[in-house]
């Protein structure tokens, strides 16, 4: 943890501090602290069950945590309803996409935050063309946008997931397997908006266990082990191999040994 | 569906003739389980047509069936909510036992103290107090349901013991009877109705709604490009659906008051006319579907039952929109309640008896499905007129009433069996 390459670049957008979150006798999350600046696309990585997912449902008010402290911009935030982290401009792509398989894309893009006539109706055709106008960003290939997401494919779930998280204009944008069931051009388009989405100014935690997009997406990596922080080490000053001994031994890059390097591969 | 690209040994004529029916089928899109649906009534009718040696089919038989299915339909509904955010509610029945009591011991016991028999203020204190019950009973339920977290079959389990027995203690068994005067209106009979010509006038309001509604669907498909359908097919669509409903207020309509009661009018041939528990059935099944499909909180209802935990990611209070789907569910009760006691002009203890029955057997005949997130009003609509036919039949024919739920519970898991066979078949 001492390792932090800290780029004094002001406050940070948000500051996760030793949050802990335990599910019975397992700690999921044991003492995890991390940082995300504006415009910064930090790649959190780790084996499976290393407790990606649990840190980061304790930003996005899914789950609260155990203990630990949440800053936004400085301040203190109490983050304990999705709703909460919504109105911190939190938006979350969740690895599960979060999805109602029985409604359709619209309606799934705005749950919880319906677009309304003015007798306070559901207003169906304004969410339907919001939702062409980011989906002709997204997956312009998609169009039939009002059938049922059980109908869809794996990619269309998740370009609606995504779809989601953009259109409200986060300021915050957690990205939990972003691209884990997308092909090749739908990969390169997410890539794209995660450029485009950082150059605006927009921090993204980007959880993936494709460590080669995150080398070409990350500023920094963010590297957990059994629910503990190995380090966050600069893209810039590690190989991946470095990385991928901190993701399965746990070992920071330099403290490694040559034989236990020669082992990963 | 297979587009016809390999050519079967069994391509006859008449296979090309089935296939030319399925074709013109699906471009009218109605779908199958409407067919279904329709298929049960038309055997239905028709067997006991023939089994009654020719009643059933009467003007008014129908008429009564009408009537009958009101209660039913306006509980079913509120299940289809109910079932649609994955719950269920085993107390209707009961709760309808209870809260038509208590309106009926208002009317006889209660309020006459104050303000006499037959006072005109009566009905309304009479409704309104039986509507506030069922709420809070509803009300009740959601809350142990949704913030406590006991199952909802559980606690509906509970209510359907403690409401049947609350029915019987407030007047220790006893029947209460006769309604007050206005009341009474609301269960029908041969002032409760609208006469003729206003039947023919709903009729064709209703007529113009559905042209409307099909004009508007073709614009707005229209706007976006979709597919349309063929215009004959929404022509044909539009002449069958105002064929139905205007043929069936002739149809109603040819029920004429007794005689007795006509000389009293000036005589001669008086239909009955759409009686009022239609007309409130009429009513919350459009209130209802506007719920359903046009409010935020049908559309949490549904996606509450697609997926909880998506729901509740998505900021949506779930356990709120659970508990007042229960309250919604325990004001339909209530207006089904008044209904009851005033068509039967009397409260029992038994009052709404296996009513629960029928109305999960409605709701999920009229395709709501047990597993939650999916379920139309109109379908459970449809779906109540197929029990209550089910069960009108039999009492004509003589069926004793244990043996009516026997049939009863089997169609609901008959029901329910051809439904999961039906989608386990691949398309
Ligand atoms: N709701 C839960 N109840 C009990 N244990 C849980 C729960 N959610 C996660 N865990 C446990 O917490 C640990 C961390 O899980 P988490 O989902 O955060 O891992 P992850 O890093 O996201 O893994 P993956 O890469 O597979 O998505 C695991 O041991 C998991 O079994
Ligand atoms: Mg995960």
């Amino acid at each position: 943890m001492t390792l932090t390459t800290e780029a004094s670049r002001g406050v940070p957008l948000v500051e996760m501090r030793d949050i802990r979150v335990a599910f019975g006798g397992v700690h999921a999350v044991d003492g995890v602290t991390v940082d995300l600046y504006p415009g910064e696309v930090l790649g959190l990585v780790g084996g499976n069950g290393a407790g990606k997912t649990t840190l980061i449902k304790t930003l996005s008010g899914a789950h609260k945590a155990d203990s630990g402290e949440i800053y936004i911009n400085g301040e203190r935030a109490v983050i304990e309803t999705p709703r909460d982290a919504k109105k911190y401009n939190i938006e979350t792509i969740y690895q599960t996409l979060a999805l109602a398989e029985n409604i359709d894309a619209p309606a799934n893009m705005f749950l919880g935050r319906e677009v309304l006539t003015r007798w306070n109706t559901l207003d169906d055709r304004a969410m339907e063309q919001a939702a062409r106008h980011v989906m002709g960003r997204l997956n312009p290939m998609f169009q039939n946008l009002r059938t049922a997401v059980r109908s869809l494919s794996g990619g269309q779930r998740q370009s609606v997931a995504i779809a989601r998280a953009v259109h409200f204009n986060a300021r915050i944008l957690i990205m939990d397997e972003p691209t884990a069931a997308l092909g090749p051009a739908e990969t390169a388009q997410v890539h794209n908006l995660i450029n485009q989405l950082k150059a605006e100014g927009i921090g993204i935690f980007l959880i993936s266990h494709d460590i080669h997009g995150v080398f070409d997406l990350a500023d920094r990596i963010s590297v957990m082990l059994q629910g503990k922080l190995v380090g966050t080490v600069n893209r810039r000053e590690v190989t991946k191999d470095e990385v991928l001994g901190m993701i399965i031994i746990g070992k920071l890059p330099g403290t490694a040994t040559k034989t236990e390097l020669a082992e990963l591969h | 569906m297979t587009d016809g690209s390999l050519i079967s040994p069994e391509t006859s004529r008449t296979a090309a003739v089935r296939r030319g029916f399925r074709a013109a089928l699906h471009a009218t899109e109605i779908d199958t389980r409407l067919m279904g649906m329709l298929g049960a009534l038309a055997i239905i009718w028709i067997g006991f047509h023939f089994w009654t040696g020719g009643t059933f089919l009467t003007p008014r038989n129908l008429w009564n069936l009408s009537v009958q299915t009101a209660t039913v339909a306006i509980m079913a509904t509120g299940m289809v909510l109910i079932i649609v955010s994955r719950n269920i509610d085993l107390s209707v029945g009961s709760v309808l036992g209870a809260v038509g009591m208590a309106m009926a011991m208002l009317q006889r016991e209660i309020l006459p103290e104050w303000i006499g028999y037959d006072h005109w203020a009566m009905w309304i204190i009479a409704l309104a107090a039986g509507l506030l019950l069922g709420a809070l009973i509803g009300g009740l339920h959601g809350f142990i349901i949704a913030y406590v977290g006991v199952p909802s079959f559980i606690v509906t389990l509970g209510g359907l013991l403690v409401w049947r027995g609350v029915a019987w203690w407030q007047a220790s068994g006893q029947t209460i009877a006769p309604m007050d005067k206005t009341f009474q209106l609301l269960g029908g009979g041969s002032r409760g109705n609208i006469g003729g010509f206003w039947s023919w006038i709903v009729g064709a309001v209703a007529c113009g709604l559905i042209l409307l509604l099909l004009v508007n669907g073709r614009r707005q498909r229209g706007k976006f490009g979709l597919r349309l359908r063929p215009v004959w097919a929404d022509i044909v669509l539009g002449a069958l659906y105002c064929g139905v409903v205007l043929g069936a207020i002739g149809y109603l309509n040819r029920y004429f008051l007794p005689e007795r009661v006509a000389a009293a009018r000036g005589g001669g041939n008086i239909p009955f006319g759409l009686a009022n528990p239609v007309l409130i059935l009429i009513g919350v099944t459009l209130v209802m579907t506007f719920i359903a499909t046009r409010l935020r909180f049908g559309r949490y209802v549904f996606a509450i039952g697609g997926n909880p935990e998506a729901a509740e990611l998505g900021g949506i209070k779930t356990r709120w929109v659970v508990m007042k789907a229960f309250i919604l569910m325990g004001v339909l009760v209530a207006i089904a309640a008044a209904v009851q006691t005033a068509r039967l002009n009397a409260a029992v203890s038994g009052l709404g008896q296996s009513a629960e029955l029928y109305v999960i057997a409605a709701a999920v005949i009229g395709g709501t499905s047990l597993a939650g997130g999916v379920g139309t009003i109109t379908g459970a609509v449809l779906g109540a007129l197929v029990m209550q036919s089910l069960q009108s039949g039999m009492v004509l024919v003589g069926v004793e009433a244990p043996i009516q739920d026997v049939a009863a519970g089997i169609v609901l898991v008959f029901a329910v069996a051809l439904d999961s066979i039906l989608k386990r078949r691949p398309k």
